[in-house]
């Protein structure tokens, strides 16, 4: 199915109304998975950006049902709804989203405790690696030497310490499909939100979404840093099923400074930092590259 | 009702409590394991495994998870029930003021324990007492038949439209919990006939959208919370009601509902208390009746909401109070002294902190704390 035909499926989930800052990444992702995902479906929503901007009482931006409990409990809740739905009877679906905090960090526990169980739910993550509803702090997906607000820019040290937690494996490793996705790669997202829903069981995808704000990156080029992402390779675009990974695309074709460059969380890096980026990015691309290659079950 | 219906059956308190929620059936249960409360849902999770009730048993990986599902659960229309004791409450504790936030009434047995540190699995009255403000109706039991009989009840209080608000039903963890005495069961049909099937006016449905737990700005916010309020008082009537009904069907009652009392005709001085310590106050009152000394027993059942206006005909004209707190508000008094203080401000009242972490109360401590009414310190600990 190409883009345009996607484009053209008529009903939307996520509507305009919602207060999201003008180029947000999450809510380009949000419009797409509820379009992907369609009418029939139940959205449990963890506390962050997606949240607060879209249901400010009396209004909704959603045309799903939607249930915001807490931050760290997107996955129980919609364990919940699922084992009711079962109970009932009912046939709809049931989606989990949360942002890299709701997933990497705070909900981590009970998403692994989902996924363990087995519940039939697709958790997507909106990856926007930091704490930007709070106002830009380091999360465990915040890439290394990212400048943020708990992870300053300083003399002594230069943002963020530690490399980017890897979520999607640690996923895979419980047993269920995992996918990575990109706004910019729509017809992917689409293809992989299909496959999800029609998968029995839990399903785990985390979906890049630039943050404007901060990430200081123009509104206008949210979609161009989203493709730089994948054709520098910073974020690789594949899926793990039944254990066996598989790059989507095979796009890594420029160095990291090209995406870098265009970041104001990025802007102090020396040259030096810059390098190391670049032999960790080539690291783990070629890592995920050659497992797509060997085509081993590795999970 | 059939005549063998009518015998009572020895069982643990846990489950009594466990054979009410499944005759309540529950569509959902979620639960983790914590000592006292385990007896409870093992007791369910085994009803399931056997086919003998059929809910979903969601075996989570924290209460704080065990409460989400629960709310995940009603939310979508279902009836649900979850079951926890002291530092699992206190995780649940963000999850306690969402679920009342949202009005969802879900019913969770507490088997009551001291909260850490230092550790200690035995019972007070601290850990719900932490959670006196977070929305839940709260009602403490004397006995295994009053723990059953409020589980059904709990259901019937909640789910009524004019409430919509959760509750807890306390016992004292090992003392009442691990308790084994005779129970009069109803029979599934009775229950059946009495709790109809749980049908919100709202819930999550794909074929008409609406979202739940929205941001409320300063603008709305107090509304919601005065909306909580307002069913909470409200609640008091439904409790009454569904109490008397209960009364009148299967000839069972626990007072007005709310408050109930023991030899309070012509009482000078009350013994406030609650819990399963009330049995053995009525032990000790029945001695000093027979001494001629007029004292009498207020049982506080419901602690949210709390029964101001019961409590004030209660006390009038009494010349002191005895108020046994099985918890303590460090740097204050017991938390039921402070509630029963504000209800009658007027009556001299003395605090006694008793039983905490397990410490045994026994009629010799009770028979002390009512000699020691009027007495001039207002707070003291009974070790």
């Amino acid at each position: 199915m190409g883009v345009l035909k996607m484009a053209e499926e008529e009903f939307e989930g996520f509507v305009s109304g919602h207060n999201a800052c003008a180029g947000c990444g999450a809510a380009i992702a949000m419009r797409h998975i509820t379009k992907a995902v369609g009418k029939n479906a139940i959205v449990s929503l963890a506390t962050g950006c997606m949240e607060v901007t879209s249901t400010v009482y009396p209004m909704t931006a959603w045309n799903l049902p939607v249930i915001h409990s807490a931050f760290e409990n997107a996955a129980a809740t919609a364990s919940g709804i699922e084992a009711a739905l079962k109970h009932q009877g009912r046939k709809e679906k049931v989606i989990a989203i949360a942002g890299d905090g709701g997933t990497f960090d705070i909900g981590i526990q009970a998403l692994s405790g989902m996924v363990e169980r087995k519940h039939d739910v697709l958790f997507i993550c909106y990856d926007n690696e930091g704490y930007m509803n709070t106002g830009v702090q380091r999360s465990g997906s915040t890439p290394q030497h990212a400048d943020t607000t708990t992870s300053p820019y300083g003399k002594a040290i230069h943002g963020k310490v530690e490399w980017k937690k890897s979520m999607p494996f640690i996923i895979a490793s419980h047993g269920c499909y995992v996918a990575t996705a990109n706004i910019a790669y729509l017809n992917d997202l689409y293809a992989k939100i299909k496959k999800a829903m029609a998968i029995k069981g839990p399903k785990y995808l985390q979906i890049y979404a630039p943050c404007v704000i901060g990430w200081g990156i123009p509104t206008n080029e949210t979609i161009i840093l989203s493709r730089l992402a994948v054709q520098t390779g910073v974020y690789p675009v594949y899926e793990i099923e039944n254990g066996i990974v598989k790059l989507s695309m095979d796009a890594k074709s420029r160095p990291v400074s090209d995406y870098l460059g265009r970041q104001k969380r990025f802007k102090h890096l020396t040259e030096q930092e810059i390098k190391e980026i670049q032999q960790h990015v080539d690291l783990e691309y070629e890592k995920i590259k050659k497992l797509s290659e060997t085509g081993i079950r590795v999970f | 009702m059939k005549e063998e219906n009518k015998k009572k059956e020895l069982v643990e308190c846990s489950q009594a409590i466990a054979n009410a929620a499944r005759q309540c059936k529950p569509a959902v249960i979620s639960a983790y394991p914590i000592t006292p409360q385990t007896h409870i849902v093992e007791r369910l999770a085994e009803m399931v495994s056997n086919g003998e009730l059929n809910s979903e048993f969601i075996d989570v990986e924290s209460e704080h998870s065990a409460l989400s599902a629960c709310i995940g659960a009603s939310a979508t229309g279902a009836r649900t029930f979850t079951a926890s004791s002291s530092q699992g409450i206190a995780l649940m504790h963000e999850m306690l003021f969402i679920a009342s936030g949202m009005r969802l009434p879900i019913v969770m047995a507490v088997a009551n324990r001291a909260m850490s540190a230092p550790i200690n699995i035995w019972n007070d009255h601290s850990d719900t007492m932490a959670e006196r403000d977070s929305g839940w109706l709260q009602f403490y039991c004397e006995n295994s038949q009053e723990a059953y009989d409020t589980t059904i009840m709990s259901y019937m209080i909640s789910e009524s439209n004019d409430v919509m608000l959760p509750s807890m039903v306390c016992v004292d963890g090992f003392t009442l919990s691990h308790l084994w005495e005779p129970v009069e069961f109803l029979t599934d049909g009775e229950v059946a006939k009495f709790l109809l099937s749980f049908s919100p006016k709202f819930k999550l449905d794909a074929s008409s959208p609406k979202t739940f737990g929205a941001l409320a700005f300063p603008n709305a916010y107090m509304e919601f919370k005065k909306q909580q309020h307002d069913a909470m008082l409200d609640s008091i009537r439904v409790i009454k009601k569904v109490n008397s009904d209960f009364m009148k069907k299967f000839g069972r009652g626990y007072g007005d509902g709310l408050i109930e009392t023991y030899k309070m005709e012509g009482a000078k001085t009350a013994l406030i208390a609650m819990g399963s310590v009330c049995s053995t106050s009525r032990t000790v009152i029945d001695k000093l009746r027979k001494q001629g000394k007029k004292v009498g027993l207020i049982k506080i059942k419901a602690f949210r909401p709390f029964p101001i206006e019961e409590l004030r005909k209660m006390t009038n004209g009494l010349g002191g109070i005895a108020v046994i707190d099985r918890a303590i508000s460090l740097g204050s008094y017991g938390p039921l002294f402070t509630e029963s203080k504000s209800a009658v401000p007027d009556l001299k009242m003395n605090n006694f902190i008793m039983g905490l972490g397990g410490r045994d109360v026994n009629e010799e401590m009770i028979e002390g704390v009512i000699k020691k009414i009027g007495q001039k310190s207002e707070v003291e600990w009974v070790f």
